[in-house]
């Protein structure tokens, strides 16, 4: 693609109309990005006196601990199963949509919803919905025999994050499946009609082929997501617990670091999970978007 | 191989929108059929009622003796050419001859023989192993037809096929469809909006219009007695002249017009019919002024003003001869070159 050169009068108007957004990403990321690298490397005293320079002991301490691999455990499995049920469900709603002819601008609203709520609020909705005491859930299960108390069962607290985190995603997923859905054409579907292909054989053999593109792509979003963005939900439903949980890597950093006023580690925690995302990232492009590009 | 028969199909879409109004047609067993008419005249909507892509809203449709209304495409035993092609881009060129083949449960080896002669027979070979993204438009053209006529099916359908390929091409692979159909003697039946498309590649062609048939003939019927002033306007290029019956009487010219059918008020006139030079046979005379004079190289178009009249009217001549625009153009025409037709009901009044 060729891309279009301008050319400017003043050589510093350039600059100047760069730099609302490189002093945002100065002062939000670069900055504090720098300091968590940099106090990954220290160790501060209880009272933030004296800060020392210990080089990779922080992180040589959080890979020994059991209490972070346990993390990093979990927060494959969550990231996981949120990716998973979210873009599932996401496509199925978008499949669904797709073959609406009427009132498809109407359910695409509704099912965006979602997305406009913080990840508090979603949070706080769940664990309302799930409340051993007060909840409307609970009460159902129990008819089938299910006693749901995410405060004592670590696996249904682990249940109600995913489920609370993937509900928040889907919102986003759909659209981009829908569009994805929308821009397979019509007559592919025709030719494979007559190709002798049922409904079932069309979604698996061109639709999905098709939307791959976009799924690579949700996946990288959702994961990223996971990691980083599920803080709000998880402190508002069980904040970590029962125990440790539904303690993730970045509910981990936020923990060890403003609740434990351990900052060294917070910081080489905080350091790898950035680490992390950008490797699994690298993985992706390097080799899943080969097999997607046709 | 099959014969397809049509007996008052009607499409009619919600709010009334009558696409196709009853089409009668039997399409005989290897024959080649071309539907024509302008855009929105419901021939592909027509097309694709065949296909079972469109829902039959009244009618019987017959592929051999089976009706096949109310089956799904795949069981319909036919294959379809698309306008845009509608390969899948992401599989090869094998794997696009093969999918259909692979629905249907044939045997690896079944599929490898069939995928290579369909390959061979339409000069893809090389390109089996390609997306079809890496292929030129012909390319691509082909790969489509490939796929159609490796499933070996009872007819072929085609969807406007060639207008997305550049003029040359176009000539190019229409006498490589021409031929194909000739060889595998496959029941075609090919919708085009081209007439020139029509008139050289069908056995027959239908002409419709306003989702009714106006006329079904070999082509050369067609061109020659036009069953009413649409067909006339439609087929050939550039289009019928049609003069008024009374402008020419006006001329006080000759009394050839005098054995016209009765009802006839206009008189259609094909531009290649009006003769710069006086013919043997009794003749009109009929005074024009040139206008604008178009060299297409072989042949001219003389686009004449009648004399006394708004009349516009385009005279095809071979060469060039030597006129200039502005000057008075006198042309002769004989008794054969009238096409009476009645402009009340649009209708030949017979001759």
């Amino acid at each position: 693609m060729q891309t279009k050169r301008s050319t400017y009068q003043n050589r510093w108007l350039p600059f100047l109309l760069l730099a609302p957004q490189l002093a945002i990403t100065l002062v939000f990321f670069i900055w504090p990005a720098s300091q968590a690298v940099k106090s990954s490397f220290e160790r501060t005293d209880a009272f933030g006196f004296k800060t020392t320079f210990v080089g990779l002991e922080n992180y040589a301490r959080i890979l020994a601990d059991p209490s972070y691999l346990n993390a990093l455990g979990r927060t494959a499995i969550f990231s996981v199963s949120v990716t998973v049920l979210s873009m599932s469900l996401a496509l199925l709603l978008a499949v669904c949509v797709n073959r609406v002819l009427r009132s498809a601008k109407f359910y695409t609203t509704l099912l965006v919803w979602p997305y406009a709520v913080a990840p508090v609020v979603a949070g706080v909705l769940w664990w309302f919905l799930f409340n051993p005491t007060i909840g409307l859930l609970p009460h159902l299960l129990d008819w089938f025999g299910i006693s749901w108390n995410h405060r004592v069962s670590g696996t249904q607290a682990m249940i109600l994050i995913t489920i609370a985190a993937a509900w928040k995603q889907i919102s986003y997923n759909f659209l981009f499946f829908l569009a994805g859905l929308q821009s397979v054409p019509q007559s592919l579907m025709e030719a494979a009609a007559i190709d002798g292909a049922g409904p079932f054989k069309r979604f698996w053999t061109i639709v999905l082929p098709l939307l791959s593109p976009t799924t690579f792509f949700l996946l990288i979003i959702n994961i990223n997501y996971v990691m980083f963005d599920t803080f709000g939900v998880i402190d508002a439903t069980t904040a970590g617990g029962p125990g440790q949980a539904t303690m993730t890597l970045v509910y981990k950093v936020y923990t060890d670091g403003v609740a434990g006023l351990n900052i060294g580690s917070s910081s080489a925690q905080s350091v790898m999970l950035m680490g992390i995302v950008i490797i699994l990232t690298f993985i992706q492009f390097r080799y899943v978007e080969r097999r997607v590009n046709y | 191989m099959a014969s397809i028969t049509l007996e008052g199909l009607r499409k009619t879409y919600t709010g009334d929108v009558h696409a196709v109004k009853g089409i009668d047609l039997a399409i005989e067993d290897g024959e080649f059929v071309v539907l024509v008419g302008p855009s929105g005249c419901g021939k592909s909507t027509l097309l694709r009622m065949v296909a079972g892509l469109e829902t039959i809203t009244d009618g019987t449709l017959k592929i051999g003796d089976r009706v096949v209304n109310n089956l799904e495409p795949a069981e319909r035993d036919i294959a379809m050419v698309f306008q845009n092609y509608a390969l899948y881009p992401h599989m090869t060129v094998y794997n696009n001859l093969a999918y259909g083949l692979k629905n249907r449960g044939f045997k690896k080896l079944e599929i490898e023989e069939r995928v290579r002669k369909a390959a061979k027979m339409l000069e893809i070979e090389e390109y089996l192993d390609r997306k079809p993204r890496k292929l030129s438009g012909g390319q691509r053209q082909r790969v489509a037809m490939g796929r159609a006529l490796v499933r070996e099916p009872a007819a072929f359908l085609f969807d406007e096929p060639l207008s997305n390929l550049d003029a040359k091409l176009r000539v190019q692979m229409r006498v490589e469809i021409k031929q194909l159909q000739r060889r595998l003697k496959t029941t075609s039946l090919y919708v085009t909006h081209d007439q020139l498309e029509a008139m050289t590649l069908g056995d027959r062609l239908v002409v419709l219009s306003a989702g009714k048939i106006e006329q079904v003939g070999t082509p050369m019927e067609i061109y020659a007695r036009p069953a009413s002033m649409f067909v006339a306007g439609f087929i050939g290029s550039p289009a019928m002249n049609m003069v008024p019956l009374e402008y020419l009487q006006t001329r006080g010219t000759h009394d050839l017009l005098n054995d016209l059918p009765a009802d006839t008020d206009t008189v259609g006139i094909r531009p290649d019919d009006m003769r710069l030079s006086p013919p043997d046979a009794p003749h009109l005379i009929v005074d024009s002024t040139l206008e604008l004079f178009e060299a297409a190289g072989a042949e001219s178009h003389l686009y004449v003003r009648l004399a006394d009249s708004d009349q516009p009217t385009v005279i095809r001549v071979s060469g060039q001869p030597p006129v200039k625009e502005g000057e008075t153009l006198r042309f002769y025409v004989t008794r054969e070159a009238l096409h009476p037709f009645n402009s009340a009901i649009g209708l030949r009044t017979g001759d």
